[in-house]
């Protein structure tokens, strides 16, 4: 069992000593001695995980730097970004480091849900790792929505404007925890400092805590997820060195070294200072919240931008709480039949909610707008509850007439939820120019 | 119970209670904000301009308030916000069309402040309007919501 580290241990020159005390210290620690063949294939989990790790790492180191310089008030916050942009050494590249590193994580953050989604490892015994994996996406989401404010140029000035007005439409309590959150009416000063206070202190502080919750629970569960599970005997191991530690450490290489290059060559947006009384138009919310923004476009804002995020929330919290006769864990789209479904569903998918969005668009709104109450019901109530009969026709049909098992169906309807939102995302970051009407990109 | 179990279901308690009261004090900290936004304001009476100078039937934008003042071909005066009342956007006067447009979602509304086109949810917050010794105020402390206009919305010198 213990080959490798004893070797290490037995020659005593300087060096070697030392990464015997790194490789026992950190490595082991982290990994198991002999791990499954299957479980270090790329394509298996393809090591998203290990990036954003690796990312959330070098999000720390940036942001520290950047912390020397910043200055989080209205009247400086601006001004300090030009000078870490003018002043500071390497303060530019530093910067779209961390933009960028900021943003691939948010990618990859989805990814690696998609990952496990599509293996099925968020069931028991990974159920209490799934829980932290959804907090820990939506950290993630909120840490890179922090940061978003605090350049205090237009664009993240408008930004934050309109993702905190949508919490106004939550019933209740909306109101006054926009109030608390933005710590008055408008965006300003103290919505800066709570966003800093956020952004450099609670978020990274939990996703710490919460991270290594997670590695240890991925040990504690055996593993990566893998057909079969990690509790057979006969499965063929490797040793963890060097066979998945050197595969980790050319990953982080050529992702640190992608981001280098890409930080290296184009400079991250900074446009005019924030001004209040000027909307920029179009104002866009961050890319990632633009579905909900197009949503908004056609739905009641209470259903586009409260009810279904949420909803979408709780089904993933309690996706792991579904009880599936057929155990497909660890294999990719539970089945040939699973991935055609999926497939032929995100095409569908991709047809269909570009005609819903043109037809919501030239359909004259039959909504006397001043009516709060008729727009509840017919821009939402009416086609929410549409929206959930059809769902539930096709899954019927899916399962009586097309002899599909659960696992393909949930993976059917996740596919079709999560390509909705990003062929929405798409409309509203790519479709949507001047007065948000939609126009082909090259025109805006 | 043992005396050891109870020792320890007492510490247990302690723990829960004291985390507890530091997630009261960081709430009471985080909402205290609102008050100091709130003592930066201490001139909430704005003074647009002499009566005068205002005409029938124009539309005034005064940036520094973040409000449109209208005055109608009566007399009437109304202060309109200039937060769209769907996302939070800054609408702006389109005086060709005659109309309030919000860049965001391209909510319109008409000089009433009320809801042209939608995704807005309703007409536009005014604030109360203020006539004395000629000089026309704004009291940037109200902020009024409202459904739609309403003719007692106007304010005569």
């Amino acid at each position: 069992m213990k080959q490798n580290p004893q070797k290490v241990n037995s020659s005593l020159t300087g060096s070697k000593v030392y990464a015997g005390v790194v490789f026992r210290n950190l490595v082991l620690h982290l990994h198991p001695v002999r791990i499954p063949k299957k479980s270090i294939a790329f394509n298996h989990t393809f090591g998203l995980g290990g990036m954003l790790a690796l990312l959330f790492v070098l999000q720390a180191f940036t942001g520290i730097l950047l912390r020397f310089v910043y200055q989080p008030s209205p009247e400086k916050a601006y001004d300090s970004i030009l000078s870490i942009q003018q002043d500071v050494f390497m303060g530019q590249f530093v910067r779209n480091i961390h933009h960028t590193a900021g943003m691939l994580m948010v990618v990859l953050v989805f990814f690696h849900l998609l990952r496990v989604v599509f293996t099925e490892a968020y069931k028991p015994p990974r159920r209490g790792n799934w829980i932290i994996g959804v907090v820990l996406l939506l950290l993630v989401i909120f840490s890179n929505f922090s940061g978003y404010l605090l350049p205090w140029d237009q664009l993240s000035f408008w930004a934050v404007t309109v993702a905190t007005s949508m919490l106004d439409y939550l019933p209740f309590i909306g109101e006054k925890l926009m109030l608390v959150i933005r710590g008055g009416e408008d965006v300003g000063a103290i919505t800066l400092l709570n966003f800093y206070n956020f952004h450099t202190g609670i978020f990274p502080l939990s996703i710490v805590i919460l991270m290594a919750f997670h590695f240890w629970k991925v040990r504690k569960a055996g593993g990566v997820v893998i057909p079969g599970g990690a509790g057979d005997k006969d499965i063929e191991k490797v040793q963890v060195y060097p066979n998945l530690v050197a595969r980790e450490f050319v990953v982080a290489l050529v992702l640190l070294a992608l981001i280098f290059l890409v930080s290296s060559l184009r400079n991250v947006p900074l446009l005019e200072r924030a001004n209040p009384a000027l909307s920029p138009n179009p104002a866009k919310a961050p890319w990632y919240f633009m579905g909900i923004q197009e949503l908004l476009m056609h739905l009641h804002p209470f259903f586009a931008a409260i009810l279904i995020p949420f909803l979408f929330i709780i089904s993933l919290f309690s996706l792991t709480f579904l009880r599936f006769r057929e155990d497909r864990a660890g294999i990719w789209f539970s089945s040939d039949k699973g991935k055609r479904l999926s497939k032929k569903i995100a095409l569908v998918t991709l047809l269909l909610v570009p005609v819903l969005v043109l037809a919501s668009e030239l359909i004259p709104d039959m909504v006397e707008a001043s009516s709060g109450v008729r727009a509840f019901i017919i821009n939402g109530l009416i086609p929410f509850f549409m929206f959930l009969f059809l769902m539930a026709l096709f899954v019927l049909w899916l399962s009586r007439k097309g002899n599909y098992n659960m696992n393909e169906i949930v993976q059917g309807i996740f596919v079709f939820i999560i390509s909705s939102y990003l062929v929405l995302m798409f409309i509203g970051i790519w479709f949507r120019g001047e007065g948000m009407e939609l126009c082909w990109p090259w025109m805006r | 119970m043992n005396r050891r179990s109870f020792l320890n279901k007492i510490w247990i308690w302690i723990g829960v209670v004291a985390g507890i009261e530091f997630l009261g004090l960081s709430l009471s900290f985080l909402v205290s904000g609102k008050k100091r936004g709130e003592r930066h304001n201490s001139d909430r009476l704005k003074v647009i301009g002499r009566l005068e100078d205002i005409k029938p039937g124009e539309v005034y934008p005064y940036s520094n308030g973040r409000l449109y003042l209208v005055r109608h071909s009566d007399g009437g005066m109304l202060a309109l916000s200039l937060k769209c009342t769907h996302l939070g956007c800054s609408i702006h006067w389109n005086e060709d069309e005659d109309k309030f447009i919000c860049p965001c979602h391209s909510s319109e509304f008409n000089r009433f402040g009320d809801v042209l086109k939608p995704p807005a949810p309703h007409a536009l917050d005014t604030y109360k309007v203020i006539v004395k010794e000629g000089k026309v105020m704004v009291d940037l402390d109200k902020k009024i919501r409202r459904r739609k206009f309403e003719k007692s919305d106007l304010t005569y010198a």
